[in-house]
């Protein structure tokens, strides 16, 4: 009883970090069906932040909301600053500017910060247990389930109630006729950008306190998570990205129980495997969007 | 299968003649300078020469993005290197590896044919589902490819020595053996291109749909070209394993990738003498840079660590090139085939073709 409940837990904390890193990827990719590569280095920035920051005396909050503020102003200058101007060509040359973009962000933590990890100092309290009715749970699996039960709750007021939420919703759909209406493409494309840097930050603090160090290269593992979960979860919807982080979370930690060691390297394999048979077998994932309009220009 | 037929003319020829003449004197200059770092610079110049026409052949040809072709030269080091290593020094440098393949002992040429056979016939069988993928959907599936054939690589320790260096190899490779077969490519490229499957591919390249309405198995050409292309990038793999001989798989992954796809997009996809002067200028580049890079460090000057630099500025040309002329410097015709008239209206329809796309 007690190992499933632990199960379920770990299951949860995992998925539901993983579901805001795809949310994250797919708040962008709804808009402009662009997969972007320079997603995973906002997290990386966010990461750097917390690191800059964290001997300043500034409480933790604190210190993590600026690194969601800096993740999502990143976001949104890589969109004015490279993606803006190749908008209007093909879909191959913006998937090539984000992997520069990519490039470019981690050269630059290499060249400014250091090509080496950096600890970042975690709150202590996050590795104690606190004791439930008999069950130990681990502080940091509260808080990461809390931390993104609320974002995700805020994101759905925000998707479902604010006109911002409606505009980007609708976009996804259909955005030509979202521009015939008289909506501004830019700043919808803008707020995404910010949306999406702002999930960045939040599930990179809660990465990154799992991990405990920041890296140059520290964006990738999660960039390669929310890709898998939005193929595996469906790329034309919200819930499909929500559902693809779950699903991910609670495999990984299933094949980490059951995966025996010597197999266990080739996980990751096994994973992006099942990436491209969804992708060939299943292309619109777990949850079928209601629309898959052509990407606008 | 019939032999391709080909709609060369001599004026057609004339880029591909111009361009091997430049190559080749870029050659004879190096070996008679007989500098060992220009050397060493310039032949792995002629083996990107080659993973890149390798990519061009497939990604300019058919319109698809591909970021699997890194993993493909990295199966061709690795497997040239598992039949070319000696019998004598194969229980150091790889511990681990099956006893049938630890007799193996071949020459260099017969093991990059056969690294290079190795990847083609992976590409073979993985691509065909792939092919049938629209272009976001396949660049996610290309790049999920790339990330298989890393983790594989650098696990699969009984032939690979996992994520530590492989070593042991007989340096092969020099700047003549690189040169010869960067010209070989280069014919075979401009040859391909030319070729019906290339036709049949750009074909489908500017408009897919038109393209299967005429007849052509769309799946099928693009199949072929990717198992070709990744028989091209196997052979570039073989040749630079034999030329730095002691190696990682993380030489396979997201860094060569960049600088592969920067030579191929600053030069221009859609054209051999473009992807060629886009290997060229963009090792110039590289290396200006990293010449600045180390003299920048040892001096002093800047306040900050410089190794990376070189990536950031690359980075910056990418993006730029990406914005203001995306498709390459040499577009759509080839350098040296002068019609300039048709070559603005081409242009046009083709910038119109793809903004539609």
């Amino acid at each position: 009883m007690d190992g499933v409940l632990q199960f379920i837990l770990n299951s949860l904390s995992l998925g539901s970090v993983y579901a805001l890193f795809a949310l994250g990827l797919i708040m962008v990719f709804g808009i402009l069906k662009l997969v972007n590569f320079a997603y995973g280095e906002l997290i990386m920035v966010a990461g750097y932040t917390w690191f800059v920051l964290q001997g300043t005396l500034l409480p933790l909050v604190v210190v993590v909301l600026v690194a969601i503020v800096v993740a999502a102003f990143t976001s949104v200058v890589t969109e004015r600053v490279a993606f803006r101007p190749v908008r209007s060509n093909s879909m191959n040359a913006m998937l090539i500017t984000s992997f520069a973009v990519s490039t470019l962000l981690q050269n630059s933590a290499l060249v400014f910060v250091s090509p080496r990890a950096r600890a970042v100092d975690v709150p202590v309290f996050f590795h104690t247990n606190i004791n439930l009715g008999g069950v130990q749970i681990s502080v940091s699996n509260v808080v990461v389930i809390l931390v993104s039960t609320l974002t995700l709750i805020g994101l759905l007021v925000l998707m479902q109630k604010t006109r911002l939420g409606i505009t980007l919703r609708a976009a996804a759909d259909d955005f030509r006729m979202l521009q015939l209406l008289g909506v501004r493409a830019d700043q919808v494309i803008v707020s995404a950008f910010a949306i999406s840097g702002v999930l960045a930050g939040i599930a990179g603090f809660l990465w990154i306190s799992r991990i405990g160090s920041v890296s140059p290269t520290v964006g990738m593992a999660p960039l390669l998570i929310a890709l898998i979960a939005i193929v595996v979860g469906g790329m034309n919807s919200l819930s499909g990205a929500i559902v693809g982080g779950f699903f991910l979370g609670t495999l990984t930690i299933a094949l980490q129980l059951l995966l025996p060691q010597d197999m266990l390297a080739f996980r990751d394999a096994v994973i992006f495997a099942v990436v491209i048979l969804v992708l060939v077998f299943r292309p619109q994932g777990i949850v079928k969007g209601r629309f898959a309009t052509e990407r606008i220009g | 299968m019939k032999m391709p037929s080909f709609a060369v003319t001599g004026r057609k020829l004339l880029p591909l003649i111009g361009i091997i003449v430049v190559f080749g004197v870029i050659a004879v200059i190096t070996t008679i300078l007989g500098i060992p770092l220009l050397d060493r610079i310039m032949t792995i110049m002629f083996i990107n020469l080659i993973m890149v026409l390798g990519l061009q052949m497939f990604m300019g040809n058919s319109g698809l993005l591909s970021f699997a072709h890194v993993g493909f030269m990295g199966i061709g080091a690795y497997a040239s290197a598992l039949f070319s290593i000696p019998v004598a020094a194969k229980a150091m440098s790889l511990p681990a590896l099956y006893p049938a393949l630890a007799g193996i002992e071949m020459g260099f040429f017969p093991a990059m044919m056969c690294g290079a056979l190795i990847a083609a016939a992976f590409a073979a069988i993985v691509g065909y589902p792939l092919m049938r993928l629209s272009d976001t959907a396949s660049a996610i599936a290309s790049f999920a490819l790339l990330v298989i054939v890393h983790v594989v690589l650098s696990q699969w320790s009984a032939i690979t020595n996992g994520p530590r260096t492989l070593f042991g190899l007989l340096k092969y490779t020099d700047l003549w053996t690189a040169v010869t077969w960067a010209l070989i490519i280069l014919v075979v490229a401009f040859l391909f291109k030319e070729s019906s499957l290339g036709m049949k591919l750009r074909a489908s390249r500017d408009n897919v749909h038109a393209a299967s309405a005429i007849g052509i198995n769309v799946v099928r050409a693009r199949w072929l070209a990717f198992t070709i292309s990744a028989f091209v990038c196997g052979m570039s793999g073989a040749l630079w394993a034999h030329f730095i001989t002691s190696f990682q798989p993380g030489a396979f992954y997201m860094t060569q990738t960049f600088i592969v796809l920067t030579m191929l997009i600053v030069g221009g996809p859609r054209t051999v003498t473009g992807t060629a002067i886009g290997v060229l200028l963009v090792t110039i580049a590289t290396e200006g840079l990293r010449a600045m890079e180390n003299s920048f460090s040892v001096s002093g000057v800047l306040p900050f660590e410089t190794v990376g630099m070189t990536e950031i500025l690359l980075a910056i040309l990418l993006i730029f090139m990406l914005a203001f002329r995306p498709g390459g410097l040499v577009q759509t015709i080839e350098l040296g085939a002068r019609r300039r008239v048709r070559a603005a209206a081409i242009d046009t329809s083709e910038a119109e073709l793809s903004r539609k796309a």
